[in-house]
């Protein structure tokens, strides 16, 4: 049954983290923009670093450095009176009220705790490669028709909100649908954050053994366990594909580029 | 314990010279620096190795989907669908359920169950999947002048492949296929969080900073040594893909050939 909800997971993961990278995406991408030097430091900052390095490295890194940054937060609100240092040699240690979640809550509450962390991980990487497609898309919007807009006696933020925006998801849309492919491919990723996935439970029922189940009527069908996530992945992104498509078909009508101009030709 | 007989202890540790046990208590900054560039060895062989081996498998790739037999077509397109539809990292655990259940029938498959050849043959296949796709996209925007040029030489078959349609196709498909050489290197970091078991705690960069963040709880110094690798890393690659395509561009005028972009990194 827990194999079943996984799939659940994957999915909730999904529909949480897109929309909280995309606007992850579009802040990191208005700052890169930004007129004032030290936003627009951060932005480009943010973007490039993050695409530099391996991104498993950053979902290892990420999920402990927030979890700290938290608890250290917490516990310097909730316990100023502490005085040992908190990284004693190789501990961490933070005042009992700070712990998250706290030592006493109840299981879901720790296994929600690992999940939000996990969306975290996944919209500060997300939001930095989603950033990078907008700030790109946001540049190739034809300057003409923001001189237009301009010329119309627009201040710089109604061109950004009434032309800008509107016109630039055209241009954005074929880096986001290649990074919403690349985010389904990523979920198995969440295994290693530790949240109990699908990887995570394809690994124990296919077992012969597991800690929790001590046997099963089967030999080890791990391999067609994931056999059948392969397939899984595939469908999904195939669907996606075709939804995309679709999207972007409904996009580039009567745009000036090549696509439009090829709908255009196409309708007369 | 000097940072000299630590580097003379532990730089080859990955590859199981060297001192047996790693170092368990007080990590000085020399040894987190020396293991996790001697787990830098098992990325260097991976992205080496599945790139010059998978350059070749991907050419076959890109022939094959750009032919006319309707069979070869089918198979290559299948090929691709299949490795770049689906998470690498499922790749790998399925891969690696795959050879431990043939290992069971026929004992010749056992080399397959350790990383060192079982990952490299997901590696090699799937880089082979995704710089097919790059090779068969350069493929079909060769210039049509250029083949029209090998016809009127007389060149057929074998000869305006290897003289004509390749080199161009390479030039072509070069500055996407370096950022694919880079991701390789990036996702190389996969293995040993795939099933794929580290043998006596010989594991990649990413294996020993995890352990090292893991002792410590402390992630602010493994990770960052690792990307300070990985950066290097990536600039050598960079540095090397220029050189070569600099000289498939040899015969341009300066202006027209093709520059390398880093674009952004993404899983896959």
């Amino acid at each position: 049954m827990n194999f079943y909800y996984s799939f659940g997971t994957v999915l909730l993961l999904l529909a949480i983290t897109a929309p909280t990278a995309l606007a992850f995406g579009f802040g990191g991408a208005t700052a890169a923009r930004s007129q004032i030097a030290p936003i627009r430091w951060f932005g480009k900052g943010y973007i490039s670093i993050v695409r530099g390095v391996p991104d498993i490295a950053f979902f290892l890194f990420f999920v402990i450095a927030l979890d700290q940054a938290f608890e250290y937060i917490r516990h310097r609100i909730k316990c100023p009176e502490w005085d040992e240092p908190i990284r004693q040699g190789s501990d961490f240690v933070v005042c009992q009220a700070a712990k998250l979640p706290l030592g006493n809550a109840p299981q879901w509450v720790h296994e929600t705790y690992g999940f939000a962390l996990a969306v975290l991980t996944f919209a500060i990487v997300f939001g930095a490669f989603a950033a990078n497609v907008l700030y790109g898309a946001m540049r190739a919007v034809p300057r003409a028709q923001l001189e237009t807009a301009e010329a119309y006696g627009m201040t710089r933020r109604q061109v950004t909100r009434r032309v800008l925006i509107p016109q630039m998801w055209v241009y954005a849309l074929p880096g986001l649908s290649n990074l919403w492919m690349v985010l389904i491919k990523a979920t198995p990723l969440l295994f290693l954050l530790g949240v109990e996935d699908i990887v995570y439970w394809a690994r124990e029922m296919g077992g012969t053994k597991t800690p929790q189940f001590t046997d099963y009527p089967h030999g080890d069908w791990r391999m067609w366990y994931f056999f059948f996530l392969l397939v899984f992945y595939l469908c999904f992104t195939k669907l996606s594909e075709v939804v995309l498509d679709r999207i972007m078909a409904r996009l580039t009508l009567g745009q000036a580029t090549a696509g439009g101009e090829a709908q255009r030709k196409a309708a007369a | 314990m000097s940072c000299a007989q630590t580097f003379a202890d532990y730089a080859l540790r990955a590859i199981g010279i060297g001192e047996r046990l790693l170092p368990r208590g007080d990590f000085t900054l020399c040894q987190q620096f020396t293991l996790i560039g001697s787990g830098m060895i098992w990325n260097i062989y991976f992205g080496v190795l599945a790139l010059l081996i998978g350059f070749v498998l991907a050419t076959a790739v890109a022939v094959g989907k750009a032919s006319h037999n309707r069979a070869i077509r089918k198979a290559s397109e299948w090929f691709i669908f299949v490795f770049r539809g689906s998470p690498l990292f499922i790749q790998f655990f399925f891969a690696y359920f795959l050879f431990l259940s043939l290992k069971g029938v026929w004992p010749m498959f056992s080399p397959l169950t350790s990383a060192a050849y079982g990952a490299l043959t997901v590696l090699i296949l799937n880089t082979a999947a995704y710089s097919g796709e790059i090779f068969y996209g350069a493929l079909l925007s060769i210039p049509k002048g250029d083949t029209e040029a090998a016809d009127a030489y007389g060149m057929s078959g074998w000869s305006r492949f290897r003289r004509v349609i390749w080199p161009t196709m390479l030039r072509l498909g070069w500055p996407a296929y370096t950022n694919e050489a880079i991701f390789l290197f990036h996702a190389t970091t996969l293995v040993y969080f795939s099933g794929f078991p580290a043998t006596q705690q010989r594991g990649d960069a990413l294996y020993y900073a995890n352990y090292f963040a893991d002792k410590t709880f402390n992630p602010f110094i493994p990770y960052p040594i690792l990307a300070g690798y990985f950066i290097l890393l990536t600039l050598v690659v960079i540095g090397l893909f220029g050189l070569i395509n600099a000289r498939l561009n040899r015969h341009l005028p300066q202006d027209r050939r093709a520059k390398i972009k880093l674009r952004p990194n993404l899983i896959r």
